[in-house]
């Protein structure tokens, strides 16, 4: 990639991002009451999340035995409501197992 | 100074969940034909998991400018919530001045430790509490992109799914405790499923289809199960509306 195109992708990657973050915080003093626009604002993150993360996790690795076993195990984790870390760390670790596996038999 | 103290304390748990994320995205970044000091300075000045995995999609893809403004405005929009509830929580310290400063470490982690504390914080605690995740992402980055090409590949195949790990633990938890949510994850996903399987659905680029499932997910929720009302008089929104 040309660093041109890079840092124009750079630039309005960062400045989206940013000014997102940074207007509520800097205008808003006031708590927000419009019930639908909290609503909708409420559910975003775990409407983005869900889809970012269906159907790709599936083809997150090399294989579909390992992904899905990763799946279930971060699914499983996620549910008793374990950490961050623990999460993905799990989910990392019981599909590079599942691939060892698959390549030794 | 104690309140500085108190945030780089509460900031270490989060730094050690963002390294093996960062670390992910430095190693798909150079994978995916970045140099190293490109994967970090994406991560210096973004600061957003989800952000910048699709945009790092949408550069080696060569998508629009539109395309990655949209993207970026959607998948981190949730942040615009987080920094209106955090305007209520911080105490005068935080100035405007800071407040343009401690809107660019406003992450979900960030947000969540910070609006747990009893108490109004402080610039100082936001600083604190932002400092050590900030260096574990730009220093995760760093050490993806440099020893990612290292590692065997199985080990790089499996660090593939960490990113989708940490959504989960994200989302789960509240979808458990609230089905409101967990239906909004669902027309989301099965959305998104659509865009990924069915012909001519799936040409659309990914950073549109986050657009399209989170919107009209969100927008499904937001008018069959909206939130309880509240009896507060004022709001930003509003007032804007009003001006106009």
């Amino acid at each position: 990639m040309e660093w041109q195109t890079f840092f124009l992708y750079l630039f309005v990657m960062a400045g989206v991002t940013y000014l997102i973050r940074a207007i509520p915080l800097v205008l808003c003093k006031q708590e927000l009451t419009n019930r639908f626009v909290r609503s909708f604002l409420a559910y975003v993150p775990y409407a983005v999340l869900g889809a970012m993360t269906f159907p790709a996790i599936f083809y997150s690795t090399d294989g579909l035995a390992s992904a899905l076993a990763g799946t279930v195990v971060a699914l499983v984790l996620a549910f008793f409501e374990k950490g961050l870390l623990t999460v993905a760390v799990g989910a990392c670790v019981v599909s590079f197992l599942v691939q060892v596996i698959s390549v030794l038999v | 100074m104690r309140e500085i103290k108190q945030g780089l304390k509460d900031g270490i748990p989060i730094a050690l969940g963002y390294l093996s994320v960062s670390f992910t995205f430095g190693l798909m970044a150079v994978s995916a034909g970045m140099t190293w000091w490109q994967a970090v300075l994406i991560s210096m000045v973004n600061l957003t998991s989800a952000g910048q995995f699709a945009g790092l999609e949408i550069m080696v893809t060569g998508g629009t400018l539109i395309e990655m403004a949209l993207s970026q405005l959607v998948i981190n929009l949730r942040y615009a919530l987080m920094s209106l509830s955090l305007s209520q929580k911080v105490d005068k310290t935080l100035n405007t001045f800071y407040r343009f400063i401690v809107g660019a470490g406003v992450t979900d982690e960030i947000f969540a430790v910070a609006m747990s504390r009893e108490k109004k914080v402080s610039r100082y605690y936001m600083f604190g509490l932002i400092a050590i995740p900030y260096l574990g992402w730009a220093g995760g980055t760093l050490a993806g992109a440099m020893l990612g090409n290292i590692l065997p590949e199985i080990v790089r195949s499996s660090l593939g799914i960490a990113i989708y790990g940490m959504f989960l633990a994200i989302i789960i938890p509240k979808a458990k405790e609230d089905t409101s949510v967990l239906k909004v994850i669902i027309i989301a996903v099965i959305l998104s499923c659509c865009f990924r399987w069915i012909p001519v659905l799936k040409q659309v680029s990914s950073g549109f289809v986050i657009i399209i499932c989170a919107v009209t997910a969100s927008l499904i929720g937001a008018i069959f199960y909206p939130l309880p009302e509240e009896d507060k008089e004022n709001s930003c929104v509003e007032d804007r509306e009003e001006r106009r």
